[in-house]
């Protein structure tokens, strides 16, 4: 089975500013693939490219067989796209945004109508059938947004930033909806920049900053590629006086921010030990993760 | 190999899927809707044509009222296609988003962009069909050849949308809209023969108002609603035409430029 979604060498520019400098990367058919970066690192770009929405300036991007931005409509009949941004169709009760939404895919009324349960069931709106959409929470909305990207029966999702602006109970119901799909077989496209999200979904990411992808794998790979297996976080304002002591001379690596201390050891047991002994600073012995993989590489300063 | 915003329109039958979700909108408001669409020119037509009228013998050989409603069939399109192609239209590009989920779908702004013109211009055809109807039963319609006014009013739309969707596309915020209505909508209301006849004009604004769609679009109703064959009729809907398809074109350009580049 080919890539549903191959991209080579890929560039774009807004006047003077390149937002996309040569990216590269494909999907394996049925598989999560998360694209992280800081914000403004071109992931929303990226997907408005692969769709066909923007022309590139170079680069080759074949979605479902077909040359995008060419074929790109004839591509987006057999793809769900989840924006960063709800746009529901606020004059619209929640069976009324699937039915128009369908349409625009030529899907006959009946079939929508026959599919129309099975998306409400998904999207845990079935009671809400009939309400307009304003009167829905934040993670309804998200669900719904889910749902209707559904109402084609895509083999492919685009999800940008699908969490974001969700509270933990809304984000979990829409992992466990994104891991059904996955059980379906369906090919997920993930922006995000939150690592838990990427960890838990992606069987692979590629980390994005300014316009390039630096670095690229299966998660617990690129853990263990880029970052020492363990992290000791301690906190307060004695944490630095105690790091340049005695942290600093124990830990392969240490990063300040604030009056936060960073850890990164292979072993760290002199410095949960030691840690202990002062009673006096609080401290968080845990593994790396993806989010010390994204910090090392794109650094701790702020995006805007 | 980018493909230039100025390119040929190639929109697809797809165009009828953006209609059909605005008449599904509209549907739910129809009532009110249509209400407001009438309240306006009616009070023109009740307001001045009675009121003024009866100061008035006869205007361009006809009851002042007579003369008023063709030019506020033509006028009251006009306003129709304005509001639908720049407060509407701008909501459903910039504000709701609506474009952008469409556009996530297998249709292109091509068709976005011109199932709106002909949204637009499909609402102002009810407005102006509405003054028609409502002239017809006053009986200030003697002749059948009144329902070659029917068609006018869909190209006067046609028009107008166009137009205004060059505004939407030019847009930073409805405030933006307001210049429009200010510089070309109200002159033209008061210019262009809807509510005296032309030739009270000085010369040089006679010949300016021939520039302007609606002069064109009144020029065609007044003798077709009084029975009568418009003299040199192919040039008044020739200018018409032209308005509507140059007008699709810029607006098509510039929405392009605007949102896939």
């Amino acid at each position: 089975m080919s890539a549903p979604l191959a991209v080579r060498g890929l560039r774009k520019s807004y006047g003077a500013n390149e937002v996309v400098r040569g990216v590269d990367f494909s999907l394996e058919p049925g598989k999560c693939f998360g694209l992280l970066g800081p914000n403004g690192a071109g992931k929303t770009t990226t997907l408005r490219l692969c769709l066909g929405l923007t022309e590139p300036d170079a680069g080759e991007i074949t979605l479902l067989g077909h040359g995008v931005p060419r074929d790109a409509r004839a591509a987006r009949r057999r793809i769900g796209v989840v924006p960063q941004f709800d746009n529901l169709d606020p004059d619209f009760t929640v069976r009324e945004n699937l039915r128009v939404f369908g349409r625009y895919f030529d899907i006959a009324d009946p079939v929508l109508a026959a599919r129309t349960p099975d998306l409400l069931e998904f999207a845990g709106l079935a009671s809400r059938a009939d309400t307009r959409i304003q009167t829905l929470s934040g993670g309804m909305k998200r669900r719904l947004t889910l749902a209707r990207a559904l109402v084609n029966d895509p083999e492919l999702l685009f999800l940008d930033e699908p969490t974001t602006g969700l509270d933990p109970q809304a984000r979990h119901v829409i992992w466990e909806r994104l891991r059904n799909l996955l059980k379906q077989g369906k090919t997920l496209l993930l922006t995000t920049h939150f690592m838990e999200e990427a960890e838990r979904l992606c069987s692979r990411v590629a980390i994005m900053d300014h316009g390039r992808i630096i670095a690229g794998g299966e998660p617990q790979a690129l853990i263990a590629q880029h970052v020492e297996p363990h992290v000791v976080e301690v906190y307060g304002e004695a944490a630095v006086q105690w790091a340049d002591e005695y942290g600093r001379s124990r830990a392969e690596r240490c990063e300040t921010t604030g009056e936060t201390v960073f850890c990164y050891t292979r072993n760290p047991a002199p410095l949960v030990a030691d840690l202990d002994a002062r009673a006096t600073l609080r401290y968080l012995h845990r593994r790396a993760n993806l989010e010390d993989v994204f910090l090392k590489l794109t650094g701790r300063d702020l995006r805007d | 190999m980018r493909k230039s915003p100025w390119a040929a329109p190639r929109p697809s039958l797809r165009l009828i899927h953006v209609w059909r979700r605005n008449l599904l909108v509209w549907r739910k408001l129809a009532v009110p809707s249509m209400l407001g669409n009438l309240a306006d020119p009616l009070l023109y037509m009740f307001g001045l044509g009675y009121g003024l009228g009866r100061m008035l013998e006869d205007v361009g050989g006809m009851s002042y009222i007579a003369f008023l409603a063709a030019g506020v069939i033509c006028s009251s399109t006009m306003m129709s296609a304005s509001f639908e192609a720049m407060y509407s239209a701008f909501s459903r590009m910039h504000v709701q988003k609506t474009w952008d989920a469409i556009l996530n779908a297998p249709l292109t702004l091509d068709d976005v962009l011109f199932g709106e013109l002909v949204w637009a211009a499909s609402k102002s055809f009810l407005s102006g069909c509405a003054v028609l109807i409502v002239a017809a039963v006053l009986g200030l319609i003697p002749s059948p050849l009144a329902l070659a006014v029917i068609p006018l009013i869909f190209l006067t739309g046609l028009a107008f949308a166009g137009l205004g969707l060059i505004m939407t596309a030019l847009s930073p915020s409805y405030d933006f809209f307001m210049y429009y209505f200010t510089l070309c909508v109200t002159p033209m209301m008061l210019l262009c023969g809807v509510f005296f006849p032309l030739s009270e004009l000085p010369v040089a604004a006679q010949w300016a108002a021939q520039l302007l769609p609606l002069t064109h679009a009144v020029a065609l109703a007044r003798p077709l609603v009084s029975g009568e064959v418009p003299s040199a009729w192919a040039l008044h809907i020739g200018v018409l035409a032209l308005y509507a398809v140059v007008s699709a074109y810029l607006a098509l350009a510039l929405t392009r430029r605007r949102l896939l580049t």
